[in-house]
């Protein structure tokens, strides 16, 4: 990677973020036409990116995970770290936006007997587990390799949760996408894809700023290691 | 304003409000590191002044 992407990665990210979130906002507020679901549809556009997002973040931590066991990179450790770090706090906005989502719309705020809301919750609290199991133990070899196996299992919850809102039978969770492509308006898919690449330029932002923050981190331990 | 439009912002602000606590956090980590990273800095000139120091006495 060349000196200026790696120095203007993250400015150039942020803009990206921004400019994104914005275009994304008032396509939704402004463009996009509201339909049987009424104002609360709005939630839509920015519950599933949220939730995409987090999948995403879980199977970019899993393939970092990967890359750790595989090739025996250190590095990739810490990224797999960060990605599940931000998975988890997606994975809350997922479980939170849904929940208000649902008050409304189906007037619970939580449903024990939902499949697509219990399997979420499971592959969320998998996560949460991730970081007990990682700071039960002390930093070196053993703890990378733990977390990582941990971090690939996890992968093979997300398409069991995916799959677990189109076997649902009791509430209809909306599903956007079926065999005949996305379930609405032209208008309505352009913008839920601006939401979706908007929420992953957040992710991606966040991602490469805790990683500078750990990285410094752990350089200026070294660091006083050596001058002590 | 209407139940209905009540839900929607409520969505949208704790969809804001985590992504700036997060950023906040970051923010103080990052300010810990700098008072680091001055420490650091003091440490190691010092570290330099001793032998010149230690250079003149024997001198």
């Amino acid at each position: 990677m060349s000196t200026w992407s790696r120095n203007n990665r993250l400015p150039a990210l942020a803009t990206l973020a921004l400019t994104l979130m914005a275009a994304a906002i008032a396509l939704i507020f402004f463009y996009a036409p509201l339909d049987e679901d009424g104002l609360n549809q709005k939630i839509f556009y920015f519950h599933v990116p949220i939730a995409f997002t987090a999948y995403a973040c879980f199977g970019w931590g899993g393939w970092k995970a990967l890359r750790h066991l595989w090739k025996g990179d250190e590095d990739a450790d810490l990224e797999s770290y960060v990605a599940i770090h931000l998975g988890v706090i997606f994975g809350v906005l997922t479980l939170v936006t849904g929940s208000i989502w649902a008050r409304y719309r189906w007037g619970h705020w939580w449903v024990w007997s939902e499949d697509q809301l219990v399997l979420f919750l499971v592959l969320f609290l998998f996560y949460c587990a991730y970081f007990m199991l990682r700071y039960s133990l002390p930093p070196g070899p053993q703890r990378a390799n733990l977390s990582a196996v941990y971090a690939l299992f996890g992968v093979a919850l997300i398409p069991v949760s995916i799959l677990a809102i189109r076997l649902s039978q009791r509430f209809i969770h909306p599903i956007a996408f079926d065999e005949g492509g996305p379930n609405m308006a032209g208008s309505q898919f352009f913008t839920f894809c601006v939401a979706v690449l908007a929420m992953f330029a957040v992710a991606a932002t966040l991602y490469h700023l805790e990683l500078a923050g750990k990285r410094l981190d752990i350089r200026l331990r070294e660091l006083r290691e050596a001058l002590q | 304003m209407t139940t209905e439009e009540k839900y929607v912002a409520a969505v949208y602000l704790v969809v804001f409000i985590v992504l700036l606590a997060y950023v906040f956090i970051i923010a103080l980590k990052l300010q810990r590191l700098e008072r680091e990273l001055a420490e650091l800095a003091e440490l190691a000139l010092r570290k330099k002044e001793e032998p010149e120091q230690k250079a003149v006495a024997v001198g």
